[in-house]
């Protein structure tokens, strides 16, 4: 900014340097997330205003009108992304320090993990079958309620798209963080750890920040419920797949 | 800081190396949660330091799904042609789990009388 005119030859000069830093798009990534969390607390906190829906379509927008590919994005979103993996390993925190109630209440989870593994595959792969989905979609659907990184892996194995797949997942993730208040409201679940458990089954990591915003119990329990189902989603598709 | 950090890229680590060598169908960083869940029973407690990165990263977790999420605008075409099978199942199923999953649990938990009345919402 030296008061010299800008030059097109030393803005196009500036735009290929950015787009071939990973600066740029990792500071879009967190700037867009910023911005939806802002938009949400503006909004009173309301599950109906997901950050991460808003931050998804204010990325998408920037990418599609300046012409920027998904993968030049990813060369620089994919420090965010690589984080998944760590943020897993550390639900161990809020499971160690419940570990006696979850101990406690082991049966309940087991029976509801199992149920509602089972339901999230069979309802899904069987509601968009009944309307007429193609195969390729149905594969991709399958593991939609496992967290991505496992559900990507899971769609590749079994003859789905794990892109596809990836954006199924946070889609299922946002509707489950939109839904768990006034559903498991209408439903009179009143304990957090039944709540927490539910929304992690159906919704895994999106449903599990939700349940942390609002209780450290059941944000534990979701957190859990993530983690099981990412395990039994992995085992349950191939075989339930087999059975199509 | 560090240390916490490297003990949760350590245990992340073990578990894709043990996941691999035992080509078992369980996901590496599942793995890696049980074995930080050990390290800290043996340490029986939490370090302050993990403390401070669990605080810090669980309450943002959703931030870490938004680049795969950005990966909707490769499938456009695919999502216009089928979005009403792909909507009604999205719809139906996540609505559907998270009801059937609360419902199983809070039947149990109360069967076995384990409920907790004073852990109203």
């Amino acid at each position: 900014m030296n008061g010299a005119p800008a030059h097109a030859d030393n803005l196009d000069l500036l735009w290929v340097y950015l787009q071939q830093e990973p600066l740029l798009w990792l500071t879009a990534t967190l700037a867009a997330y910023a911005f939806g969390h802002w938009l949400h607390r503006a909004a009173g906190s309301s599950p109906l205003v997901n950050s991460v829906a808003v931050a998804i379509a204010l990325l998408v927008a920037i990418l599609v009108l300046s012409g920027t590919s998904y993968a030049t994005y990813f060369e620089g979103a994919q420090f965010v992304h690589f984080l998944l993996g760590p943020a897993t390993v550390l639900l161990a925190v809020p499971l160690y320090r419940n570990f006696n109630r979850v101990r406690r209440l082991l049966v309940p989870m087991l029976a509801a993990l199992l149920v509602g593994s089972v339901t999230a595959v069979v309802s899904a792969v069987g509601v968009a079958a009944a309307l007429g989905a193609s195969t390729e979609t149905l594969f991709s659907l399958a593991p939609k309620s496992a967290t991505t990184p496992i559900a990507m892996g899971i769609a590749e194995e079994i003859g789905g798209l794990p892109s596809l797949t990836a954006a199924l997942v946070i889609i299922t993730g946002i509707l489950g963080a939109m839904a768990v208040t006034p559903l498991l409201n209408a439903l009179r679940v009143t304990d957090w750890a039944a709540r927490g458990f539910a929304v992690g089954v159906a919704s895994h990591g999106i449903g599990a920040a939700r349940a942390f915003q609002v209780n450290q119990l059941a944000g534990t329990f979701a957190g859990i419920a993530m983690a099981l189902n990412a395990l039994l989603t992995a085992l349950l598709v191939p075989l339930l797949v087999g059975w199509l | 800081m560090v240390h916490a950090i490297l003990a949760l890229l350590v245990c992340q680590l073990l578990g894709e190396v043990i996941v691999r060598a035992a080509g078992v169908p369980i996901p590496g960083p599942v793995v890696g949660t049980l074995l930080l869940l050990l390290a800290l029973a043996a340490l029986r407690e939490v370090p302050d330091q993990m403390n401070t990165v669990a605080g810090a990263v669980l309450s943002h977790l959703s931030l870490l799904f938004v680049p795969a999420g950005v990966g909707i605008m490769l499938h456009v075409a695919r999502i216009r042609a089928e979005w009403v099978p792909l909507l009604a199942a999205l719809l139906v199923s996540t609505l559907l789990t998270m009801a059937v999953t609360a419902l199983v649990f809070f039947w149990v938990m109360r069967r076995m009388n384990l409920h907790e009345p004073e852990q109203q919402p």
